[in-house]
């Protein structure tokens, strides 16, 4: 073999702390080097060239760069070895950035870390042979998971694009927390007169098959053949027969339970559509409160039905939804804010989260638009905005910044005061965060236009004194307390990972952050993607965003499934575990252990043996260390490649 | 069921509030909760020795929780949240040995560590509990409402009282309610009553705890049931002075919860010592009584 290597500068970020031209120097005393040199920065163009250069008139086998982590190049180099006439597999990276010049600064023995990381590469690749991707074809549907702003956007664009679509919502009615809002900012428009018209394109597009009131149950299979089951709760609603007519809502007797969709504000019967644009315009009928479950008889809703719909011994069902691509569109719930008992929520009835004050300015909310406290049903004339409540508050777990709440704080003052003109809003805030197209402007329109005081400081106590609540705080401009009587507070909740997030990650099999937020796979780079190959996020799942913004990566995922779709075959990556037939006990070791069910067993010659099943396989090698005979080992990663890498590095 | 347990009267307890602690005493002995005197116990510095010397302060708690350990015992309640601050502050300093030896050289007998220490109210709660308390009273308190009022250091700072909510303290709410009072929601439970500020400067403590009567005023409580000795001057023997700097008429009794649970459970009138209260209580608390009745 003839092994290369080049040692990467990267402008100062390794030569800053590594001396690349000794590593180099020395790098040729390792076995079957015959060429190494330092180079300012591999990766580009003049770098890559530099590499090819070298295998062709050196006569290269195998190149080594070390440079920085293979996520971001690797890829890169694999791509330029190819180019120069190897095979993509006969290349080995050292990381001498994020594993050595980023972490010390002792030049000296910076140097001799990465030379021995050098030694167990180029180790490493006197024993890679030659792989080659096989090809599999694609099942160039789409699903959607989440049916908000940001997965209704998906799905359009998917459909428009030619893929057959399937979404999956969880409640009843596609719209997430956007068909909740009253207007938007920065421009008051009306929120669902915006959303309405893309959830009926929704509804009346022949490429989007809907599944709402459902949820994923599991998730079998790999990018470009996914089997999804999707569990389909029981609405006891045949929404077939279902028109949407709204007479088992009118006489339901059950008429008292907390309106979710309101946000629990106003109630609502137990047969029931969550409100007119409801896409599908479905009952639902819920079977904790209805009377025909709970007491064993009612069954008014069956008997007003004019289509026979009802259907009390409903149950759930699982469909199966094959898919070549997934996009997680699940977006986020409110943090709880009765988790900061000072601010008295859930015992004072007009301390409210600012989406319950969205219902009460809404027109079709329970007021019918008129703003009325929940108490007394009072119309407000002081109304205190109370930011960052659970937001940037490492006391509670949430240092994060919820990104959209000093924006809509400012809209809910702005439509207070066009409901109320004789109001006085206030908003104790921590700091304005505005930045976007006429997001600035719009929160000055709020103070100078509207004249809402603005008050810079915390809130420590909110309490009730007669019909009043007295909001204490701090000004900390002026430097001193200040309490405002307050009609009604509304506590701009921060934005969390919606419930189950994490366990839908787990069946996605991507990974997410402390709070339930989903990981993208590059945060500047690869904004939607995912690191487990053909899953793709947008909206919030991924951490709080503005409606643009969830349109945009609604919009950005769709076309990097469109471009996944575009071939009509995938290349499978060749470095998975392969069974050695003759070793193979057919212990079933490996069946058991294997997270992807990648392994089946087989007969052959009338004894088991296990079998790596190529497509599904993802190179975890898990089964390598199970399998008690060595007999299946993972390409490009054998038991003997890692050893003699263990032995570079001992006998360094 | 009778259990012992050490007991730190603290000195408010044998001067100005006497009735606290001849109340706690003879509720403690009722429930079935027997309390051991600390033997020769001392000052723990209150409030001028923890603003001058943490050392000198923890020491002076230290010797007392001392006392405790060479009882025998491990637990020690005491009426007094100024007391009981100090102690389970002292304790938690002594957890650093360094600032542990600097402490113990000022002691005859260093302190061993282990001594934990209780509110009366916790251990009501917890070592008696509420059906207990429930189930021995004699005279349900019903009609009277009560704003249940805890000071601001019961529950403060949580990490180190380590009890009840420390926003919305609900143990007196849930004992009094037990007793069989009508608890009227109180938002200021915890707001400051001024504290010691009431000697320097009297214009402050007019301000705050007349902030606290209005509220229990507009509460519609009969009374505000307190748990420390200088709550429960600043609300009721400054009541006139309040009435005077505000122009306010208030005249709410302001009794120890102890005393309260004293007359649920039909102890005699010397150890619930209405009389040395300002505000005397009884005129209203038998109007609330034959009124339900």
């Amino acid at each position: 073999m003839r092994i290369g290597v080049f040692v990467c500068h990267c402008g100062s970020n390794i030569e800053g702390t590594v001396d690349t031209a000794v590593v180099a120097r020395t790098s040729l005393d390792f076995p079957e080097v015959v060429y190494a040199t330092d180079t300012m920065y591999a990766c580009s163009e003049p770098g890559q060239d530099g590499i090819i250069q070298a295998i062709k008139e050196k006569h290269l086998t195998g190149v080594v760069v070390a440079s920085c982590t293979p996520r971001m190049h690797e890829p890169t180099f694999r791509r330029a070895v190819e180019r120069a006439g190897l095979n993509r597999f006969m290349f080995e990276m050292a990381n001498i950035r994020e594993h050595v010049s980023w972490i010390g600064k002792d030049r000296e023995a910076n140097t001799n870390k990465s030379v021995d990381l050098v030694r167990i590469a180029v180790e490493k690749l006197r024993r890679d042979a030659p792989l080659s991707p096989s090809k599999f074809s694609i099942n160039k549907r789409v699903m959607i998971i989440g049916g908000g702003v940001a997965g209704i956007q998906a799905a359009l664009d998917c459909a428009d694009g030619g893929l057959e679509v399937v979404l999956v919502e969880r409640e009843s009615t596609i719209g997430g927390k956007m068909a909740k809002l009253d207007k938007t900012f920065p421009t008051v428009d009306c929120s669902s007169c915006i959303l309405g018209p893309k959830m009926v394109d929704v509804a009346q597009h022949d490429k989007i098959t809907l599944h709402a009131y459902s949820e994923v149950d599991s998730i079998g299979g790999y990018v470009g053949n996914f089997q999804v089951k999707v569990k389909k709760r029981a609405t006891y609603v045949d929404w077939t027969l279902c028109t949407g007519c709204g007479a088992c809502m009118e006489k339901c007797p059950s008429k008292k339970n907390p309106d979710k969709f309101n946000e629990k504000i106003g109630p609502t019967t137990s047969i029931n559509i969550p409100f007119p644009q409801a896409i599908p315009k479905k009952a639902v009928i819920d079977p904790t409160t209805c009377r025909q479950f709970v007491k064993g008889k009612c069954g008014v809703c069956a008997k007003v039905c004019p289509t026979g719909a009802i259907r009390y011994d409903m149950a759930d069902e699982i469909v199966t939804e094959d898919v070549g691509a997934i996009v997680a569109a699940t977006g986020y719930d409110l943090f709880d804010i009765r988790k900061i008992p000072e601010y008295g929520a859930g015992r004072y009835p007009d301390v409210i989260t600012s989406l319950a004050y969205e219902r009460l300015l809404s027109a079709s909310g329970p007021t019918g638009g008129h703003v009325k406290r929940p108490s007394d049903g009072k119309e407000p004339k002081n109304v205190v905005f109370i930011q960052c409540v659970g937001s940037r508050d490492k006391s509670l777990d949430r240092p994060y910044c919820s990104g959209f709440c000093c924006m809509y704080t400012a809209k809910q003052a702005i439509l207070t005061k066009d409901h109320i003109p004789d109001s006085q809003s206030y908003v104790f805030y921590m700091d304005i965060r505005s930045p976007g197209k006429m997001y600035d402007e719009f929160t000055r329109r709020a103070m100078e236009e509207y004249g809402a005081r603005y008050i810079r400081g915390r809130v420590a106590m909110v309490y009730p004194k007669g019909d009043k609540m007295i909001v204490r705080g701090a000004d900390t401009l002026a430097g001193t307390q200040v309490e405002v009587e307050a009609d009604l507070v509304v506590l701009a909740a921060g934005a969390e990972a919606a419930v189950g997030a994490p366990q839908l990650a787990e069946k996605l099999r991507i990974s997410y952050d402390r709070y339930g937020f989903f990981m993208e796979s590059h945060p500047k780079l690869k904004p939607v993607e995912t690191n487990t190959a053909g899953v793709y996020l947008a909206g919030s799942c991924q951490g709080p965003k503005d409606i643009p913004q969830s349109v945009g990566q609604g919009s950005a995922a769709a076309a990097k499934v469109l471009a996944l779709f575009s071939k009509d075959q995938l290349e499978s990556d060749p470095q998975i575990s392969r069974v050695d037939i003759k070793r193979c006990v057919g212990c079933g070791k490996c069946i058991m252990t294997c997270p992807f069910q990648a392994i089946k067993e087989v007969e052959f010659r009338g004894q088991k043996k296990a079998e790596v099943i190529e497509t599904v396989c993802q190179g975890c090698g898990i089964c390598t260390s199970t399998c008690p005979q060595g007999a299946i080992q993972l390409s490009h990663f054998t038991d003997n490649q890692i050893l003699a890498e263990v032995n570079a590095l001992c006998q360094s | 069921m009778s259990e012992a347990i050490a007991y730190y009267p603290g000195c408010s307890g044998l001067g100005t509030s006497k009735e606290y602690d001849a109340s706690t005493r003879a509720v403690c002995a009722k429930v079935g909760l027997s309390l051991v005197d600390v033997p020769d116990w001392s000052c723990c510095g209150s409030t001028p020795a923890h603003t001058t010397d943490h050392t000198l302060s923890a020491a002076l708690s230290a010797r007392n929780l001392q006392l405790v350990a060479d009882m025998g015992m491990k637990l020690a309640v005491t009426p007094c949240p100024s007391c009981l601050t100090n102690l389970r502050t002292a304790n938690h300093r002594m957890e650093k040995a360094a600032f542990a030896e600097k402490a113990n050289r000022l002691l005859d007998e260093p302190y061993s560590g282990g001594v934990n220490a209780q509110s009366v109210l916790q251990a009501l709660v917890e070592t008696v509990g509420l059906d207990a308390l429930k189930a021995a009273v004699r005279t349900p308190l019903a009609g009277l409402k009560v704003a249940c009022y805890y000071g601001c250091i019961m529950n403060r700072p949580p990490e180190l009282m380590a009890f009840d909510d420390c926003e919305n303290p609900m143990a007196m709410d849930n004992v009094l309610a037990a007793m069989g009072a009508e608890i009227v929601p109180f938002p200021l439970k915890v707001e400051c009553c001024g504290a010691s500020y009431g000697i320097p400067r009297g214009d402050i403590v007019a301000r705050l705890a007349g902030k606290l009567l209005e509220a229990a005023t507009l509460a519609g409580a009969d009374m505000v049931a307190v748990a420390c000795p200088l709550c429960q001057m600043n609300l009721d023997l400054r009541q006139g002075q309040v009435n005077r700097a505000l122009g306010a008429s208030y005249r709410i009794p302001v009794p120890y919860f102890t005393q309260l649970m004293g007359v649920a459970l039909n102890i005699a009138d010397a150890d619930i010592g209405f009389d040395k209260l300002n505000v005397d209580p009884r005129p209203v608390l038998s109007k609330a009584l034959t009124g339900a009745q």
